[in-house]
C-alpha cells in the first residue's frame, strides 16, 4: 500500500544560484575550485546587496572567463596586474566595491610587485587569490606556489629548493605590510573548510564596505586536471601536503581604519 | 594674453590640468620628472589623483584601470621606462581604452643615457607593443605646443578610444619658451566625452565588460579590422603637418620635434644665401602625413630629411615620396645635435 504525502505548504526554496551569478555552466574541469569560489563570491555580493556598484578586475589564467560567470562590470587586466587596474579603479570611483580574482601564477610571480605594492598602500579592494600550486591554464607549469617535491610539467623531477626556490607563503608575506586590512587563508577541501571560506570571502568584503583598507583571501584549491588526480584524491592532497605548509586561518585583521 | 616662462615638461603637466585630467600614474625616470612632480604638487590642490607607482609597468596598469573607469587619464616616462609600459600600451589599444602616455625622449639603447634623440620615434609610430595595433603620436616643437597638443592628444584618444603617445625629447622637456597659458578652466567647465562603456557599476543597465581576449573562431580577425577602419579614419580626420616656404621652393626638408626647429635655422641660413629651401614638418607621426609628402615631393623634387637617429622618419617619407623625387638624410643619433650650420652645410650639398 502506498500513500501520497501532500505537503501542508509549498517547498521552501532554501539555496539557489545567487543573483548575482549568470545561469551558465561553468567551463571548469570535474573537481576544480574555482566554480566555489565564484560561488561564494556571488553570495557575498548578493547578501551586502553591493552587485550594482561591485566592479571586478579578472586576472590571465582559468579565472580569466569571471565575466562569463559573475554578472558585474569587469575589467579584463593583463598577467599579474589586476592590483594596479584595480587600483586606478579604486582612484576614480572610491565608492565602489573593487574586487580582482587572480590565480597563484598570475598573483605571486609575474604580479608580485603590484600585489605586495598594492597592499602596501592600503588600497581599498578585495583581492581574492586561488592558490592550486600550478599554472592552471597554460597546462600545469610550475607556480610560485608549487610544493617541494611537485611535479609539473616544467619541472618534471619534481620542485627543488636549490634550483627553484621554496613555494611562497603569500598570507605570511602580505600580514607584514601595514597597508593590508584583513589576510586569510581558507581551503576548499571539505565541506567544513568551505564555509569557512565562505565567511572569510564576506569578511574581506566588508572589510572594504567599511573603508577598512586592502582585504586578501588565499583559497587553497584543487587541480586535478593538472595534477593528474581524480577529484577526491585531489581534495585529499589539498588536506595532506597543501595545508601542512600552507596553513589555514586569519593572519591579520584590523580592528580601526587607517583613516580613523 | 600674458607669455609665462615655462618649462616644456611643466608646459604638458599644466596642459594635462587644463584638459581635464584628474588622474596621473608615473615612475621616475629623467628627463621627464618635472612632470610628475608638477602634478605631485598640483593635483591634491584640485582635486585630482598622484600616485608615484612600484615601476612603470604597475604605472601603465593604474592608468589602464582608471581609464577603464572613465577617467582622463595619462602617465609619462622616457626610453626604458616606455617600454617597460609596451604589454600595458598594446592592452590599452586591444581593450580599446583612450589614455595619453607623454614620451619625453632619451639616448638609447639600453640605459644610454639622459641626452635628447629621436630614436623612439619607430617604437612609437610602430604601436611599440604587441599585436597589429597603433597608437595617435603626436610631436610638438615648440613649449607652447607641448601644451597644447597635450589637450588635443587627450580628445583624440577619447574620439577613436585609443591610447595616444605625445613624443618629445630632453630638449623640449628641459628648454623653457614664452608661453600662453591662461587660467585654469573650472573642471565642471571642462567638456569630457560621455563613456557609456565604463566601468562604475551596473545600476539600470546591463554589466560593462572592457577585454581584449578573443578566443573565437574569426573573432580576433574581426577585432583587428575594426581597429584598421579606426586608423584609417585616424587618417582621414587627424592628419597634423605644417609647412614653412614651400611655394617656391627648390628643395624641401622634413623633419619633426625639437629636430624641426635646428633645421628651421639652417633653412633660414640657406634662404639668407639665396637659396629657396622650404620644410614640411609632421605634427601627428601617426597618422603620419603620407599625402603631404607625396604632394609636395611631386613638385619640390629635392627632399632632406633630418632626424635625430640613423633615419626612422626617412623611411617613412621615402614610402610616400613622388617617384621622381630624390630622397637625402642627414641623421645624428645617439645625442648629437644637428646645428643649424650643419644643415646649411647638407643643404649646400645637394641644392
Amino acid at each position: 500500500m502506498s500513500e501520497i504525502i501532500t505537503p501542508a505548504t509549498e517547498p521552501k526554496k532554501i539555496m539557489g544560484r545567487p543573483r548575482c551569478l549568470n545561469d551558465v555552466t561553468f567551463h571548469f574541469c570535474p573537481g576544480c575550485n574555482h566554480g566555489n569560489v565564484h560561488k561564494m563570491i556571488g553570495e557575498a555580493i548578493d547578501e551586502y546587496g553591493i552587485q550594482d556598484r561591485t566592479i571586478g578586475v579578472a586576472g590571465v589564467g582559468c579565472g580569466v572567463f569571471l565575466y562569463n560567470y559573475v554578472d558585474v562590470d569587469v575589467l579584463e587586466a593583463p598577467h599579474g596586474r589586476a592590483c594596479a587596474e584595480a587600483t586606478g579603479i579604486n582612484r576614480v570611483h572610491p565608492d565602489k566595491i573593487i574586487f580582482t580574482y587572480q590565480g597563484d601564477g598570475d598573483l605571486a610571480a609575474i604580479g608580485l610587485a603590484e600585489t605586495v605594492h598594492t597592499a602596501n598602500r592600503g588600497e581599498n579592494i578585495t583581492v581574492i587569490f586561488v592558490n592550486n600550486t600550478v599554472y592552471g591554464m597554460t597546462g600545469g607549469q610550475m607556480a610560485p606556489t608549487t610544493l617541494l617535491g611537485q611535479k609539473s610539467t616544467t619541472s618534471p623531477y619534481g620542485r627543488e629548493f636549490m634550483g627553484d626556490g621554496y613555494p611562497i607563503k603569500m598570507c605570511e608575506m602580505l600580514a607584514t605590510l601595514e597597508g593590508t586590512a584583513f589576510v586569510a587563508r581558507v581551503a576548499c577541501d571539505t565541506p567544513k573548510n568551505l564555509m569557512a571560506a565562505k565567511k572569510a570571502i564576506k569578511k574581506a568584503f566588508k572589510m572594504q564596505i567599511d573603508q577598512m583598507g586592502f582585504s586578501f583571501v588565499e583559497i587553497l584549491s584543487a587541480c586535478p586536471t593538472n595534477w593528474g588526480m581524480t577529484p577526491k584524491q585531489a581534495y585529499k592532497r589539498v588536506a595532506a601536503e597543501m595545508i601542512p605548509y600552507f596553513p589555514l586561518g586569519v593572519f591579520k585583521e584590523r580592528t580601526t581604519a587607517d583613516y580613523m | 594674453m600674458a607669455l609665462t616662462l615655462t618649462k616644456g615638461n611643466e608646459a604638458i603637466a599644466e596642459g594635462a590640468i587644463h584638459a581635464g585630467c584628474r588622474f596621473y600614474f608615473g615612475y621616475p625616470i629623467t628627463p621627464q620628472n618635472d612632470i610628475p612632480e608638477y602634478l605631485a604638487r598640483e593635483m591634491p590642490k584640485i582635486g585630482g589623483t598622484f600616485i608615484q607607482a612600484e615601476s612603470e609597468i604597475a604605472s601603465i596598469n593604474m592608468v589602464l584601470g582608471a581609464a577603464a573607469a572613465g577617467a582622463r587619464v595619462m602617465t609619462s616616462s622616457s626610453g626604458p621606462g616606455v617600454s617597460l609600459m609596451q604589454e600595458g600600451i598594446s592592452y590599452l589599444a586591444g581593450s580599446e581604452l583612450p589614455a595619453l602616455v607623454v614620451y619625453i625622449s632619451r639616448i638609447g639603447p639600453g640605459l644610454g643615457g639622459i641626452a635628447p634623440t629621436q630614436g623612439d620615434y619607430k617604437q612609437v609610430t610602430s604601436g611599440g607593443g604587441h599585436g597589429d595595433y597603433y597608437t595617435i603620436v603626436l610631436a610638438p616643437a615648440s613649449v607652447q605646443e607641448m601644451f597644447s597638443l597635450t589637450i588635443k592628444a587627450f580628445e583624440l584618444a577619447d574620439k577613436y578610444r585609443n591610447p595616444a603617445v605625445l613624443l618629445c625629447d630632453a630638449i623640449l622637456g628641459q628648454m623653457k619658451e614664452p608661453v600662453e597659458i591662461g587660467p585654469r578652466p573650472d573642471f565642471k567647465d571642462i567638456s569630457l566625452p560621455d563613456k557609456p562603456w565604463a566601468l562604475n557599476g551596473n545600476a539600470g543597465r546591463k554589466s560593462n565588460l572592457i577585454k581584449s581576449l578573443y578566443l573565437g573562431d574569426g573573432e580576433m580577425e574581426v577585432q583587428n579590422w575594426m581597429l584598421f577602419d579606426k586608423y584609417k579614419k585616424m587618417k582621414q580626420e587627424d592628419t597634423y603637418f605644417d609647412t614653412t616656404d614651400v611655394d617656391d621652393a627648390e628643395l624641401l626638408v622634413v623633419a619633426f620635434g625639437s629636430c624641426s626647429r635646428m633645421a628651421q635655422t639652417g633653412i633660414d641660413m640657406a634662404r639668407e644665401q639665396g637659396m629657396k629651401v622650404g620644410m614640411l614638418r609632421p605634427i601627428s607621426l601617426f597618422p603620419f602625413p603620407e599625402k603631404a609628402v607625396a604632394e609636395l615631393s611631386a613638385r619640390i623634387p629635392k627632399v632632406l630629411v633630418v632626424e635625430m637617429n640613423t633615419g626612422q622618419m626617412y623611411k617613412d617619407v621615402k614610402v610616400n615620396l613622388d617617384r621622381a623625387a630624390d630622397i637625402h638624410l642627414y641623421a645624428r643619433p645617439g645625442g648629437g645635435l644637428p646645428t643649424p650650420d650643419d644643415v646649411l652645410e647638407e643643404i649646400k650639398k645637394i641644392y
